[in-house]
């Protein structure tokens, strides 16, 4: 049951991503919130939800977007395989972890997604597109990080609270 | 006898010294002792005052407060919706100058059909050009169908669900547009880039082309009507080792700033792409 919640938070931030957040540019690229949501869910302790989440955010995503279908699902996964891959590791500093997934998963979708479209005949500068896009779509969704891992803490406390100690 | 003699002297005594001391008084001559009496009195009526308005201040004063407060709260309140009000009559006023200004543009090009619609949503992806608006196939909209604005050309409808669509801005890097220049009467492409950037493709080397030439498209290919302004030349570049001169292309309408769209709903956009994946 608890975890329906999944369904209003990801429909809400695919939402708030088209609406709002990629009205918001800072040179030609955009922060991409439904994956800085991700990371930071998969990076909290006892979640064990976040594949679905992943797959619940690349659908919608997909559905919404021009883009091919397949690359926010894989795009997304990677975000989650890399943050449970450091979640694994115990690591000691949870921050470091988010900004690290956040820079990794976002270069990994716009690496893949720059690659699709180039194999589908769209022209794809890659100096521009890193330059113009990929820079600083990185630097905006660090900044969304902090927040966004703060509010999915406090949501993972929510649903999955820590066994008591007597 | 005696006693009756000294009791009337007695009071006529004290009626002369009486009136000689009104005499005296009404003459002026006890102004000075009558000013300094007076003073006294004053200030100690100015002490006693000041001291019960002080005491009266403290006693009624937290009353005043809060009724001011509770006052002051009110007004707050009454400003707030007051600003409310404006911020709301602003957007309305703005949004009826575009739809009056869309409403403009219908009247002049009657040999269109227009459908207004609102544009909800940008595409997530930041390497695509996409927008989302609020109509859809329930209301006829179909796919191919031109999007302009009353300033010049959107795009055209990529993808229709029931009650929204995805529009294919002239800015994506996969939009590609047949365009005339309107001064060197000569036909291009326009192509779209990542950045949202868009240029011209194409122009022949012997034409000679101008910053400011107008952009228009030319209705071949069948995909747009023609002679909807598309921008302006800003930056040809001819280079003699090329086949074709390039240029940069200002677009009329600003991408940013697009909350009402119009769809031609009467165009049939021709669909040739059986002609050129033929052998």
């Amino acid at each position: 049951m608890r975890n329906l919640v999944a369904i209003p938070i990801i429909v809400l931030a695919v939402q708030i991503q088209v609406s709002i957040v990629s009205r918001v540019p800072l040179l030609s690229g955009t922060a991409d919130l439904p994956l800085v949501i991700l990371a930071a869910w998969a990076l909290q302790d006892g979640v064990d939800t976040s594949w679905h989440w992943a797959l619940g955010m690349a659908l919608l995503v997909g559905f919404v977007s021009a883009i091919p279908f397949f690359v926010p699902i894989l795009g997304y996964l990677f975000v989650v395989l890399v943050a449970r891959g450091f979640q694994m590791r115990v690591w000691q500093t949870p921050l470091l972890a988010m900004f690290l997934v956040c820079l990794l998963g976002t270069a990994f979708f716009h690496v893949f997604s720059m690659g699709t479209l180039s194999l589908l005949g769209i022209q794809m500068p890659i100096l521009d597109s890193l330059g113009l896009i990929t820079l600083p779509s990185i630097l905006l969704n660090l900044l969304l990080a902090i927040p966004i891992f703060a509010m999915m803490r406090d949501l993972a406390r929510w649903v999955y609270p820590l066994p008591e100690f007597e | 006898m005696r006693n009756l003699f000294s009791r009337t002297l007695q009071s006529t005594i004290i009626f002369l010294v009486v009136a000689g001391i009104l005499a005296l008084a009404l003459g002026g001559y006890f102004g000075p002792a009558s000013g300094l009496f007076t003073r006294t009195l004053i200030n100690l009526q100015t002490w006693f005052s000041s001291r019960f308005v002080a005491v009266q201040d403290m006693l009624t004063a937290p009353r005043d407060v809060a009724s001011l407060r509770e006052r002051n709260a009110e007004l707050e309140a009454e400003v707030a919706e007051l600003q409310a009000q404006v911020i709301q009559l602003q957007q309305q006023v703005g949004e009826t100058e575009i739809l009056a200004a869309l409403v403009d543009f219908s009247r002049a090009n009657p040999e269109n059909t227009y459908l207004a619609a609102a544009v909800i949503g940008v595409d997530p992806s930041p390497f695509l050009h996409f927008v989302i608006i609020n109509r859809g196939s329930n209301d006829g909209i179909r796919r191919g169908m031109p999007v302009v604005t009353n300033q010049g050309l959107v795009g055209r409808i990529d993808a229709v669900i029931a009650d929204a669509a995805r529009v294919q801005l002239i800015t994506d890097p996969d939009s590609n547009v047949n365009v005339r220049l309107q001064n060197a009467e000569t036909n291009a492409s326009l192509v779209g880039s990542v950045t949202g950037d868009i240029s011209l493709q194409l122009i022949p080397q012997d034409i000679d082309i101008e910053e400011g030439d107008l952009v228009l498209t030319s209705g071949l290919g069948g995909g747009y009507p023609p002679d909807l302004i598309v921008g302006q030349v800003v930056n040809p570049r001819k280079r003699d080792f090329d086949l074709f001169q390039q240029a940069t292309v200002q677009p009329v309408v600003d991408f940013n700033r697009m909350p009402i769209v119009l769809i031609i709903v009467n165009f049939t956009p021709v669909d040739i792409s059986p002609l050129e994946s033929a052998p």
